[in-house]
């Protein structure tokens, strides 16, 4: 397999992103969710997820490392590229510079998110509502969630997108196209989701 | 009345290692004209706009019909064939640059043998030679004839690799233009004997994988050749291959 590494590297990074990441993304997304049923339901959503069995072995096998790999295979991809947005405007082509821009703002906001939440819960920090509503209290972090956020999930839906291409499910023009819309779709519903939570907790 | 004329800015390079610089030129108006007979005059009268008499620029050319590919440009900032672009369809001033994701050779004209060397790599083509008579080969249905005459339309111009985002110094990624190759070729009853080599080329250095989806190429082909279809039909076929090399036995 030495020569095809590159390839399985490639389709790796691909699969990756959406098992486990992109499920883990909307386990996340709909836990976080019974924030808008008040505070006790969402205190007791976070403690059922915190205390489950293996914790770390599920953490560290189904989020940190193919995060790990996923991200920094992702900007070896993300800074190999040369775009040209500026020549060729078209549709996929701008959602190709979109792709690799959210992909890095998506970066910095989890590195963030993971250093606010669970290291700090690490040191001793009590993951609940109220730890969410003291970080949100601050406008600038507000703005700075909701970027993170709708970044996250666009990566997410496009990239869902060009996991059909790149496995060979959508081939056809016709295909790619209701894809697209599909897609699109994922987007704005998660999006709605994540808003409403954060709006939860202000 | 004073005549028509045509504005060029023409971006030129005198060797392979020296800097490009602009150059300004001034053609009278012809009509029916395209870029070639314009850069044509100039070839005759090598003068630039600022009336300075300069050396005659530089370009390829061959079939001037479109089918050859030798004379792709960047015309206005879109890669295409000089010999089709005609000069009434297009804003002036008319900027001429050269398609530099290949080594410029002098003014327009490139080294377009990375392309070349990468039909070789991918062994686009069909080998027939026996010490004997083999007899005709498999026929093909009609179908798969039509689309895979579309495939068969590339000229090897070069626009496809000059719009991928991916194609570039920081990448050996070898393009959408012998990848549609390989499905031309593996689509062939008798090429097909020789799809999994074709296919396991592709899945190595700088191969298939290394396509992001910005779709450019499909956009910008001027034969109209269907680039990210035959990727995603690759895609496919690559997945397969990838899992009868690791868990299948039968090899072929």
């Amino acid at each position: 397999m030495a020569g095809n590494r590159e390839f399985f590297n490639r389709r790796l990074h691909s699969l990756l992103g959406v098992i486990p990441i992109g499920l883990f993304l909307l386990q996340h997304l709909t836990v976080n969710h019974f924030a808008t049923d008040g505070v006790d339901a969402f205190n007791k959503a976070a403690n059922f997820m915190g205390n489950l069995p293996f914790r770390y072995v599920l953490e560290t096998v189904v989020i940190y490392l193919p995060l790990l790999f996923h991200a920094i295979y992702g900007l070896y991809i993300a800074f190999t590229a040369k775009n040209n947005v500026s020549r060729f405007g078209h549709f996929r082509n701008w959602m190709f510079l979109v792709q690799r821009i959210t992909g890095v703002i998506t970066l910095i906001f989890i590195t963030w998110h993971v250093w606010e939440t669970r290291v700090a819960a690490a040191f001793g920090a009590e993951v609940n509502f109220q730890m969410m509503q003291d970080i949100l209290s601050s406008p600038l972090m507000f703005a700075f969630y909701v970027v993170g956020i709708l970044s996250a999930i666009f990566h997410f839906a496009n990239g869902l997108w060009s996991f059909l291409v790149s496995w060979g499910i959508t081939q056809s023009p016709r295909s790619q196209a209701i894809s697209t819309y599909f897609t699109m779709a994922v987007f704005v519903l998660l999006s709605i989701v994540g808003i409403q939570t954060l709006l939860a907790f202000v | 009345m004073a005549e028509k004329t045509v504005k060029f800015i023409i971006q030129r390079q005198d060797n392979e290692n020296s800097a490009p610089y602009e150059e300004e030129f001034e053609v009278p108006y012809r009509p029916g004209m395209n870029v070639i007979s314009a850069l044509m005059t100039v070839q005759r009268n090598p003068v630039n706009a600022k009336g300075q008499a300069t050396s005659p620029v530089t370009w390829d050319m061959n079939c001037l019909e479109e089918v050859c590919g030798a004379c792709s440009m960047v015309i206005n900032g879109k890669p295409r064939q000089s010999c089709s672009a005609l000069v009434d369809q297009l804003e002036q001033p008319i900027r001429l640059a050269p398609m530099r994701t290949f080594p410029v050779v002098r003014d327009l004209q490139v080294d377009r043998s990375r392309m070349f060397d990468a039909l070789k790599k991918v062994k686009a083509w069909i080998p027939i030679d026996g010490t004997y008579d083999l007899g005709p080969g498999p026929r093909m249905p009609e179908k798969k004839r039509q689309w895979a005459y579309e495939l068969s339309k590339c000229m090897t111009c070069g626009v496809c690799l000059e719009a991928c985002p991916n194609v570039n110094s920081k990448s050996n990624f070898i393009g959408p233009q012998p990848l549609s190759q390989v499905r031309l070729f593996n689509a062939h009853p008798t090429g097909a004997m020789n799809k999994a080599e074709r296919l396991e080329t592709i899945m190595g250095e700088g191969g298939l994988a290394n396509c992001g989806n910005s779709q450019n190429c499909v956009q910008s082909c001027p034969k109209g050749i269907p680039l990210t279809t035959s990727i995603a039909a690759l895609n496919r076929e690559t997945t397969i291959q990838a899992f009868r090399n690791f868990f299948g036995s039968d090899q072929d």
